[in-house]
C-alpha cells in the first residue's frame, strides 16, 4: 500500500550519479533551471515543485543525472534560492552535501533597477559587485548605482 | 601600455590624484606646449555642455592636438538608432582619446570597455564627471596650499547634486570637516553620511548658511532648481536663503574661496564678484589645466 511518503519518493526518484538541488523556493524554481542552462543540457533532468517544505513553505527539487557543479556555476543561484541545498550523488548515495553562496560577483543574472542605466538600453551584460549578502545588495559597475533584495529581478 | 580611461574618480588612487594635480600646475605655468602633436582627440557630446567641451578642446588646441566630434546626437548617426557599441567602436579608429558625455548612466564605463583608446568621462547622467571633481581638487588646493584639514561648507541642492557626491567623496581621501546647508528636501542623502561617519570625519547639517560660514575654508555653492521640489511653495520659501550676498562675507576667514560648478543662475549675487573671495571663474580656468594634466597622464606623454 502506497503512503504519502512513497508518493513522495516518486517525486525525487533516485539517481545513480548526479546532483539533486533540495530547498528551492517553488516560485524561482524556473529562473534556477534558467539560470544553471538546465534547458539546453541532454541530462536526464526530473523535478518536483509546489511540495510541501517545512522551512520553505511551498519548495521544488530537481534532480539531475550524471551532473556535477563547480561552486562558481552553483553560486550563481544563489540570488534566487540562497537556501537551496545540494546532494552529491554515487552509486545512489549521497557523498557530499553543499550549500550555496552568494558571490562576490554577480555576471549576466541580475538586472539593474535603474532605468537610466546603460544596461536597460543596449545589450550590455549586466555586472554587478555585491556589497551585501545579507539581504542581497548589488552595486552595478556601469551606473554604480545599488539594487537591492527588494527590486532584484533575474534576467 | 595598458589603456587608462577616466570613468569615475574613484578610478585614480590618491598618488594618482596628487600627481595629476601636480602636473596641472605644471601646465598652469605652461600651458601651451607641443606635446598633442599629431594627436587627435573626440569630443563625443550626445547631450550638449558647451562649458565643458570648450574647456576640454582648449585643452587639447592648447597642446597642439586636433579634435573632431559633435556637440549634440540630433544631428548624428545616433538619431538614425546607431548604438553607443557602434559608435564608439567607430570613432575609436579614427582618435586617440575619446571624451564623451552622455546622458545615459553607466554609458562612459560601457564605452571605456570598447574603446581599445582612453576614455574620459565628460559626464554621464546623474552619475559620474571625474574632471569636475578633479578641478575642483585643484582650485581648493591651490587656494588653500593643502588638501588635508579643511572645512568645506556644501551649500545649496545636496539631495541630486552629482559634483557635490563627487567632491564630498574625494575629500573624503583627507582628513575634511563638513557643512551641509540646504533646505530639508535638499538636504545630503544619509548614504553620504554614513560613509562619513564610518570613515570617522565630522559633518555638521544645518538650514542657515549664517551659522557656518565664518569657519569654512571653502564655500562650493550649487543651484537650487525649482523642479526638485514636490511642493512648489516649499520652493518660494527657500529660494532667497540660499543665495549667496557681499554682506555676508564681512565676517568669514581671510583665505576663504566661493567655488561653483557653474553656470550660475541667481545663486551667487553678482555683487560677490569683485570680492576676492570670489573664486568660481578662476576655478573654470583651472579646469583646462587640470584637463591637459588627466589627457597627457592617460595618453603616458607625461
Ligand atoms: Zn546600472
Amino acid at each position: 500500500m502506497k503512503n504519502i511518503n512513497d508518493k513522495k519518493q516518486l517525486l525525487v526518484s533516485a539517481i545513480e550519479s548526479g546532483t539533486v538541488i533540495d530547498h528551492i523556493p517553488a516560485a524561482t524554481l524556473f529562473k534556477v533551471i534558467k539560470i544553471l542552462g538546465l534547458d539546453k543540457i541532454k541530462n536526464q533532468i526530473t523535478f518536483g515543485t509546489n511540495l510541501d517544505s517545512k522551512t520553505d513553505g511551498k519548495k521544488a527539487i530537481i534532480k539531475i543525472a550524471g551532473k556535477f557543479f563547480e561552486d562558481d556555476d552553483i553560486n550563481r543561484i544563489a540570488l534566487v534560492a540562497p537556501n537551496a541545498k545540494l546532494n552529491i550523488i554515487q552509486d545512489y548515495k549521497v557523498t557530499e552535501k553543499r550549500v550555496v553562496e552568494v558571490p562576490d560577483t554577480i555576471i549576466a543574472i541580475a538586472k539593474c533597477m535603474n532605468p537610466k542605466c546603460i544596461t536597460n538600453f543596449e545589450k550590455v551584460t549586466t555586472r554587478f559587485r555585491v556589497v551585501s549578502k545579507k539581504p542581497v545588495a548589488l552595486k552595478c559597475q556601469y551606473c554604480e548605482k545599488i539594487t537591492d533584495q527588494e527590486r532584484l529581478e533575474i534576467i | 601600455m595598458k589603456t587608462r580611461s577616466l570613468v569615475s574618480i574613484d578610478d585614480l588612487t590618491t598618488e594618482e590624484i596628487i600627481k595629476i594635480l601636480d602636473l596641472a600646475a605644471e601646465f598652469e605655468k605652461n600651458p601651451v606646449q607641443d606635446i598633442l602633436r599629431g594627436k587627435v582627440v573626440a569630443t563625443l557630446f550626445f547631450e550638449p555642455s558647451t562649458r565643458t567641451r570648450l574647456s576640454f578642446e582648449s585643452a587639447v588646441n592648447k597642446l597642439g592636438g586636433k579634435v573632431i566630434g559633435f556637440t549634440d546626437s540630433s544631428n548624428s548617426s545616433v538619431t538614425k538608432g546607431e548604438t553607443l557599441n557602434d559608435t564608439i567602436r567607430t570613432v575609436n579608429n579614427y582618435v586617440d582619446l575619446i571624451v564623451m558625455r552622455h546622458p545615459i548612466e553607466g554609458s562612459a564605463r560601457y564605452a571605456s570597455e570598447i574603446a581599445t583608446v582612453p576614455v574620459i568621462n565628460a559626464g554621464d547622467g546623474a552619475n559620474q564627471h571625474p574632471t569636475q571633481t578633479m578641478l575642483d581638487l585643484y582650485s581648493i588646493l591651490k587656494t588653500q596650499g593643502t588638501l588635508d584639514n579643511l572645512n568645506i561648507c556644501m551649500v545649496g541642492d545636496l539631495k541630486y547634486g552629482r559634483t557635490v557626491h563627487s567632491l564630498l567623496m574625494a575629500m573624503s581621501r583627507w582628513k575634511t570637516s563638513f557643512n551641509f546647508v540646504a533646505p530639508e528636501e535638499l538636504m545630503m542623502p544619509d548614504e553620504y553620511k554614513l560613509y562619513l561617519k564610518n570613515l570617522g570625519l565630522e559633518y555638521y547639517e544645518t538650514i542657515d548658511l549664517n551659522e557656518v560660514i565664518n569657519m569654512t575654508d571653502i564655500v562650493y555653492m550649487t543651484r537650487v532648481q525649482r523642479e526638485r521640489f514636490s511642493d512648489p511653495m516649499e520652493y518660494e520659501k527657500v529660494k532667497n536663503a540660499y543665495v549667496l550676498q557681499e554682506n555676508m562675507l564681512a565676517e568669514t576667514k581671510p583665505g576663504m574661496k566661493i567655488l561653483h560648478p557653474l553656470p550660475r543662475v541667481n545663486e551667487i549675487s553678482t555683487d560677490v564678484d569683485s570680492n576676492n573671495k570670489a573664486y568660481y571663474f578662476e576655478q573654470a580656468l583651472n579646469g583646462v589645466y587640470t584637463r591637459q594634466a588627466i589627457i597627457s597622464t592617460l595618453l603616458g606623454l607625461k
